[in-house]
């Protein structure tokens, strides 16, 4: 079984983040930058089908330099290859374009299955996994919870607003993984050692042949807004500080 | 040249959601800008009797894909109606859901259309005649404004930001006949397993009772259960709780959790870590409890109450009896 991940490198969910003061973007300084919580569930979950039906698992990301060290954590937990897009004119690209780069990288290798997260922690957008399903043609389940893979069909378990789905689907597809899908392992000391040798292609935009110009551009980035200060809802007893506060969401707040 | 704004509504067991309502009042409001006229399209199987009702929130036309194809969401079958209905039409303007079905279709037809799109969008305005929409990114960490230039402008709309504004229109109700392609849906639901709770869904509820390591165990969450049935609210939990498993996934809220905007947020037991902070911000109204004044929930706050929540919180169902 061949499968494919899609992984991209984020900032920390820990991370402060400081919006430029020009509004052109985040300040990358001090950011530690991990692999999105979201893929690393796809990583294992390719893992764990590799292990149960043989065959091997590529990574493909697109990031700049720094994006191979997310690479190489997931050929540490254990897949076998990497193909890094690297490539000044996508830095900041939008979803179209950097599913387009995706798409003609996993058009060249064979693909079962292909993982991506459900959704970026950086800008949460969410998109990328369905518009590669789509360009490359291929039916897609997302925001997965529990996934089978056997006679050449995928059985998924997805959560909507009041209920859990139970998707079929044929093969080669999408899955985009949600928390709950799995517990990813962590690299093992000797995974480390081996992922350093293990092959990492490298292209550009020009090498896949994709167009680089910007379907959705980000105008301007600000911090959120500011919220004013709070009061704090003071009394003796339990019960007197209760209704102090049932009586300011009633009838100052409103909301209730 | 693309003109219109368009919409996607959403019907679940023959009946709209209420977010169809704050996207389709919020496409009549851009429509007004722009002076064009709002369609709506759904797609359902025996819907047609529901479809005028989009009308009252501003639609002048809605487009009805009624098919027993349609009866239950599923990404092949929609996408391949939308992308017919919206290339035949040419809108210059798409909206959609950032709900759960709403994410999987926009996402999919940013690819079948070849275009760009905004998603979970706090905010729309009209600028020289182009959609610019305001969004969320970093969970709340940071805002963005983006323009699309693809074809047509898309967004998707965060449940529960929009308001809902009546304004009768037509309503006029056009049948529209997708052609599906059989041998192209490639997908099926199985299985619906319907949630036991009952409770509205955190993403959509106006309010949300959330609690975190201070509930200190499973059995913790039954008081605030019992206020959220009160208020009928969701309950929340923070990862600590989540990940202890105490909470399901599904409630999670945070940056790897769910983002959620409701009008009241009841944050019990959570010092607010700043991946909880990023998710739950957007809220209209804040509400901590928590014994340790130090917490920083504190200063997210609009109304803090430094005490034991085992203590407050029955005393609060107790005062939300006296006055629903």
């Amino acid at each position: 079984m061949n499968i494919v991940v899609c992984v991209k490198q984020v900032p920390d969910t820990e991370a402060l983040i400081k919006v430029k003061a020009d509004g052109s973007g985040i300040d990358e300084g001090g950011i530690k930058w991990v692999m999105n919580p979201y893929d690393e569930f796809g990583v294992e979950e390719a893992l764990k089908l590799k292990e149960k039906n043989g065959g091997d698992v590529t990574i493909v990301s697109v990031g700049p330099a720094r994006a191979l060290e997310t690479i190489r954590t997931a050929l540490a937990m254990g897949a076998e290859k990497g193909i890094h897009i690297n490539d000044p004119a996508l830095e900041g690209a939008d979803a179209y374009t950097t599913a387009s780069a995706l798409a003609a990288a996993i058009k060249e290798i064979p693909h079962d299955i292909v993982f991506c997260g459900m959704r970026a922690i950086d800008d949460d957008a969410g998109q990328v996994g369905s518009i590669l399903a789509e360009l490359l043609g291929i039916p897609q389940v997302t925001v997965v919870t529990k996934l089978e893979v056997a006679d050449g069909k995928a059985t998924a378990v997805k959560a909507i607003e009041g209920a859990q789905l139970v998707i079929e689907t044929s093969l080669p597809c999408v899955i985009t993984a949600a928390k709950g899908l799995n517990e990813p392992r962590y690299a093992s000391l000797p995974g480390i050692m081996k992922a350093k040798k293990k092959p990492v292609d490298v292209k550009d935009a020009a090498a896949l042949g994709i167009s680089v110009a910007a379907k959705a551009k980000i105008v301007k980035m600000m911090p959120p807004p500011e919220r004013a200060p709070g009061k704090i809802v003071g009394g003796e007893e339990a019960a007197e500080k209760a209704a102090q506060l049932v009586k300011l969401l009633r009838e100052e707040a409103k909301v209730i | 040249m693309a003109k219109g704004v368009w919409i996607v509504a959403e019907q679940r067991d023959g009946a709209f959601r209420k977010v169809s309502f704050e996207i389709a009042s919020a496409a009549r409001k851009l429509a007004d800008e722009l002076g064009d006229e709002v369609s709506a399209m759904v797609l359902g199987s025996g819907i047609e009797g529901i479809a005028a009702e989009l009308g009252k929130y501003g639609v002048d036309k809605v487009y009805v894909a009624d098919d027993p194809a349609f009866e239950k969401y599923t990404t092949d079958a929609y996408v391949q109606a939308v992308t017919k209905a919206v290339k035949e039409n040419d809108p210059a303007i798409l909206l959609l859901a950032a709900s759960v079905e709403g994410k999987d279709l926009s996402s999919r037809l940013v690819g079948s259309l070849a275009t760009g799109m905004a998603s979970d969008c706090t905010d729309l305005r009209i600028e020289g005649g182009k959609l610019i929409a305001l969004r969320p990114m970093y969970a709340g960490k940071a805002f963005a404004e983006v323009e699309v230039d693809g074809s047509p402008q898309m967004a998707s709309l965060r449940p529960n930001v929009f308001p809902v504004v009546e304004s009768a229109k037509a309503g006029e109700v056009v049948k529209f006949d997708p052609a599906l392609d059989a041998a192209a849906l490639k997908t099926k639901i199985v299985d619906v397993q319907k949630d036991a709770s009952g409770r509205v869904e955190l993403t959509e509820a106006m309010v949300i009772v959330s609690g975190g390591r201070g509930m200190k165990g499973p059995e913790g969450y039954q008081i605030l259960e019992a206020l959220a049935d009160l208020l009928g609210a969701a309950v929340g939990a923070s990862r600590a709780a989540v990940d202890a498993g105490w909470r399901p996934q599904t409630d999670q809220v945070g940056q790897t959790g769910k983002v959620v905007s409701p009008n009241l947020y009841v944050a019990c037991g959570i010092s607010g870590a700043i991946q909880h902070l990023a998710g739950m911000s957007s809220s209209k109204y804040i509400v901590a409890i928590n014994k340790d004044e130090e917490a920083p929930i504190f200063a997210k706050a609009d109304y803090g109450i430094v005490d034991d929540l085992f203590k407050i919180v029955p005393e609060l169902t107790a005062e939300v009896k006296k006055i629903l």
